[in-house]
């Protein structure tokens, strides 16, 4: 007779690839966000803002559900990450949800009569959280690399050691980096998401011309921060003890024996690149399937450069022996087996949600549709 | 484990979670309950072909967007504040209480998240039928949203399909079903969705109330009351039923939550059910805390017995026999309790040193004794009294939990009596004219909120001193960070939900006002 035998090693490397794939999607999906970041400066009147607001902000809640369940799965999974992440790095968290709360209902009151504080007050909202949003994760995310400030107990109570509770993390120039790169990432496939969904050729145009740009800002801080990380030191276990060390070049020895992972990172990179190159120089409306799908194998390499081939995904630089890793901080063998079934129901969600998306992506967003009468942010 | 943690801290720790759970329970019920409303109102429409339904649902549905938005906005807060202000608590036990959470999102809230905007955006998009299936799954995804976050506060009061991990000092889920068919959790789901339709069906009368008033949109106003005092009534009956048997399950799993709900000081055979009271301070004391006693009751004789166990002369504990113990009656003590808290903590700590030590073998006995049954079920189950103090600690307060009860279950009644006018007047014709209930209606808008409210303030306050339910007092699941951090983000939170609740329920007005479009 067989029974289902699964170790409790493998849901944790299983249970990694989930939440590492939920972060690719949600970077990919900061799309909205991006967007957002351009409500003042890239439309040439109020029809075009209009336009704008509509077209990325009917996936809003696509976006803000994938955070939701982000850190659904990753309490669920790896609960010691979620304790400490989130009860030391307080006003990182804080400040990102704020931001979050802006978002949600800037879209819906923005243009309804009565909402006292006036359009410009919910707009300035949607640039809030297109700014600060994708910046703030991209440096909380850097910190998987770089580490924090932060011990537990005998316990596992965590003490953050700097009063400061996660903001001093923009004090290290590759958080920053990361940070600045997943906000010009996000502006550059917002751009692009912008111009294959709109039906106005001047719109189009200026997108086009906002992207070099925003693509040059992008690609800086991101070799930078790449660059940087694979040359420094990082952070590796002992897979017998458990115990944590600093190791030279640490992921740049993951990158190498970690091929799959090389090969998805390039993937991923080449892509970006070429959805770029074809939308600046060939002028393809299309160029957005190319950046996305670069976008999200790009994120989900590096997240398995943090936490796969005995390295600490959350290492703590005050604290070495407190450090998370996934096999450390995660769920009992029956939660995360129970949680596997669940997670069968993904590709589920993931049909229908492509099905609904295409039904109401089938006419791109125009001038007529912004005039009708009908609901719109 | 508490020694060191200020009660500053803990004190706008809780305050914080109460602020933004009060928040988040503002707009939650009308969307459980106006999604199933708008539904059954586009039903009519698909199935009649009528335009008139088609503006009645279009007209809810903007009111429906307006509440959705802010009520994601304040739900976020909740979920990461389990991180943020309870980290201790979220490693204790996020084993089990992460999975919900998990399946939440998966499950419930993309199901939600994708419809809606197929339901706003695709009238002239998608084909009638995939537009009314859409607005039927936002109503069944936004009732399993509310599903799986009860499951996991139903675990919180009634902590059950786990078993204590000493190797890893936690809480770990043994059986996901008995999370699931926890019986709190079944209870807490059909009260609290049965309260969102109801909440939602006055919401629906009262407005609609308002356009008759004004003599607008009568053929509107009309059909909309209909709709809702029929779903209504449904749902005032299914609360009251399914709210009568929460309160039997909590006579068993919190009896002391049950006696203070009661204001039931002593025990007592051939218990009266207060119908209502008012109360004053006692002359009685537990340690340091006065109890309460009535100043004056409506009583209903041996009905409590009655129910708690479906016999007249069953015996009801009161708040002193929980304390203090009853030997007669087979109650144990605090102090009792605490001992054998005590003791399964000695077991865990020594065990902590026997690995530390490397002594493998009393290691591995220590390690069976936490899996033999007994110890768990006379012992382990005791493991958080070892870090309550006192035993007046163990009291929840207690005109808090006794007014809110009684006044919820007031309403509760007097919602029925609501709908059953409506409906009275909707057959006999008669509601234009009769003024005086329209203005009922629209003035108890504000009712099925506080009467919601009021709930949960019951089932958290009379939770009090736990977080779980004997197994973690919230003093030890608090997140040890500056008390001026929690003090700064509570006001940070308090200005920003009440700016946005003042543009939410000025658009409302507007959007009311303005009326159904043609
Ligand atoms: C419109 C709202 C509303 C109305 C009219 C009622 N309830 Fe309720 N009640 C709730 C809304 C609510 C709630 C907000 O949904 C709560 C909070 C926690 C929960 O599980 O549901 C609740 C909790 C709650 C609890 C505590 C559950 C716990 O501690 O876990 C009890 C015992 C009752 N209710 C009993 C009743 C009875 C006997 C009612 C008589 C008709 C009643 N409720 C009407
Ligand atoms: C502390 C407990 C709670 C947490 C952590 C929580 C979390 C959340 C989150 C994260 C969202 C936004 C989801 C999105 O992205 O669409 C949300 C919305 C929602 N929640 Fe809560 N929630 C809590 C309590 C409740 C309760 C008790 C219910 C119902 C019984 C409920 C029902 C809903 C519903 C229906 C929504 C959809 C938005 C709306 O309010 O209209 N939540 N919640
Ligand atoms: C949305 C409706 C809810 C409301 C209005 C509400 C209300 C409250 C209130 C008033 C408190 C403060 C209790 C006190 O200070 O004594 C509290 C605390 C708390 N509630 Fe709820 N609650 C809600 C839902 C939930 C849910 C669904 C959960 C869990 C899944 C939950 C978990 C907690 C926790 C962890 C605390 C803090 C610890 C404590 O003080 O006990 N609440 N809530």
């Amino acid at each position: 007779m067989t029974t289902l035998m699964i170790s409790h090693l493998f849901l944790q490397n299983y249970w990694w690839i989930i939440v590492s794939v939920l972060a690719s999607f949600l970077v990919f999906l900061m799309f909205v966000q991006g967007g957002q970041s351009f409500i003042f400066t890239l439309p040439g009147n109020e029809m075009q803002k209009t336009m704008i607001v509509n077209t990325v902000g009917r996936k809003w809640d696509l976006t803000f559900t994938t955070l939701v369940t982000f850190g659904g799965a990753f309490f669920a999974s790896f609960p010691l990450f979620y304790a400490t992440s989130f009860g030391g790095a307080y006003w990182v968290w804080i400040a990102i949800l704020f931001s979050f709360i802006l978002q949600a209902v800037a879209y819906e009151f923005r243009s309804k009569p009565g909402n006292v504080f006036g359009q410009k007050t919910f707009d300035i909202f949607l640039l809030l959280n297109g700014a600060l949003g994708p910046l703030l994760i991209g440096t909380a995310v850097a910190t998987f690399f770089t580490g924090s400030r932060f011990s537990l107990d005998e316990m596992n109570r965590v003490t953050w050691a700097s009063s400061w509770y996660g903001l001093e993390a923009v004090t290290d120039v590759r958080n920053l980096a990361l940070g600045l790169a997943v906000f010009f990432l996000a502006r550059v496939n917002g751009l692009l998401y912008i111009v294959n969904s709109v039906d106005d050729e001047d719109l189009k145009a200026r997108s086009l011309k906002k992207l070099l740009p925003n693509s040059i800002l992008f690609l800086v801080p991101f070799l930078f921060f790449v660059i940087a990380i694979l040359f420094s030191e990082g952070f590796a276990t002992d897979p017998s003890t458990g115990s944590v060390s600093m190791e030279k070049y640490k992921y740049l020895h993951n990158l190498i024996q970690m091929p799959l992972v090389l090969i998805i990172f390039l993937v991923g990179v080449v892509n970006v690149l070429y959805g770029l190159y074809a939308a600046l120089f060939r002028k393809k409306n299309g160029a957005i399937w190319c950046t996305s799908i670069g976008t999200i194998l790009a994120v989900f390499a590096i997240f398995m450069l943090a936490g796969f081939n005995n390295t600490s995904f959350y290492p703590s630089s005050h604290d070495l022996q407190s450090s998370l890793t996934i096999r450390n901080a995660s769920s009992s063998l029956f939660t995360l087996k129970t949680m596997m079934f669940v997670s069968f129901l993904v590709p589920l969600v993931i049909a229908y949600i492509w099905y609904a998306w295409k039904s109401m992506n089938v006419n791109k967003i125009t001038v007529d549709e912004m005039n009708l009468n009908e609901h719109k942010y | 484990m508490t020694e060191n943690i200020d009660l500053t801290l803990i004190g706008w720790s809780r305050a914080q979670f109460a602020l933004t759970a009060i928040y988040h329970w503002l707009f939650v019920p009308l969307t459980l309950g106006l999604s199933f409303i708008v539904a059954i109102m586009e039903t009519l429409y698909v199935r009649s072909g009528n335009e008139e339904w088609k503006k009645i649902t279009r007209f809810w549905m903007t009111l429906f967007g307006i509440n959705f938005a802010i009520g994601v906005a304040t739900g976020i807060i909740l979920e990461f504040e389990f991180g943020t202000n309870w980290s201790n608590y979220s490693w204790f036990v996020g084993d089990i209480f992460g999975a919900p959470l998990a399946v939440e999102g998966i499950v419930a809230f993309f199901l939600e998240s994708t419809f809606i905007a197929v339901m706003f955006f695709g009238w002239n998009k998608v084909s009638r039928k995939f537009h009314l299936i859409s607005t039927w799954l936002v109503a069944v995804g936004s009732n399993l949203s509310a599903l799986w976050i009860l499951v996991a506060n139903g675990w919180m009061q009634n902590p059950v399909g786990m078993a204590f991990n000493p190797e890893t000092a936690r809480n770990e889920m043994v059986s996901f079903w008995e999370v699931l068919f926890n019986q709190v959790a079944v209870d807490k789901f059909l009260h609290t969705i049965s309260s969102g339709f109801l909440l939602a069906s006055v919401f629906v009368l009262g407005i609609s109330a308002w356009f008759l008033l004004k003599k607008r949109e009568s053929s509107f106003a009309r059909r909309s009351m209909l709709v809702a005092s029929v779903f209504g009534i449904l749902a005032s009956f299914m609360n009251a039923y399914t709210g009568d048997s929460s309160a039997r399950t909590i006579a068993k799993v919190q009896p002391v939550k049950f006696a203070a709900m009661e204001a039931l000081t002593e025990g007592k055979t051939n218990a009266g059910l207060v119908a209502f009271g008012v109360l004053k301070e006692s002359e009685n004391k537990v340690g340091e805390k006065y109890l309460k006693d009535f100043l004056f009751k409506i009583e209903l004789p041996g009905l409590l017995s009655m129910m708690t166990s479906g016999d007249r002369d069953a015996y009801v504990p009161g708040v002193i026999d929980l304390v203090h113990g009853n030997r007669d009656r087979n109650i144990m003590s605090f102090d009792e309790k605490k001992t054998r808290g005590e003791l399964a903590r000695k077991t865990l700590i020594d065990y902590k040193n026997a690995v530390k030590e490397g002594n493998t073998a009393l290691r591995d006995s220590l390690k069976n004794v936490f899996a033999e049954k007994s110890f768990n079920s006379e012992y382990f189950r005791f493991f958080g009294y070892a870090s309550v103090e006192k035993a007046e600690d163990l009291i929840p307060d207690l005109s808090g939990t006794f007014y809110s009860f009684h006044l919820m279950v007031i309403l509760g009644f007097a919602f029925i009596m609501l709908f059953a006018l409506t409906l009275y007047h909707l057959f006999r014709g008669t509601i234009e004219k009769a003024r005086w209930f329209l203005w009922l209606c629209l003035l108890s808008i504000p009712l099925p909120y506080i009467a919601s409210e009021l709930g949960w303030v019951l089932a958290e306050l009379g939770r009090q001193p736990w977080i779980i339910q004997d197994l973690m007092p919230v003093s030890a699941a608090v997140t040890n960070i500056g008390s001026g951090s929690v003090i700064a983000t509570f006001f940070i939170f308090a200005a920003l939900f009440t700016t946005l609740l003042i543009a939410e329920v000025s658009i409302m007005v507007k959007q009311i006002k303005s009326g159904p479009k043609h």
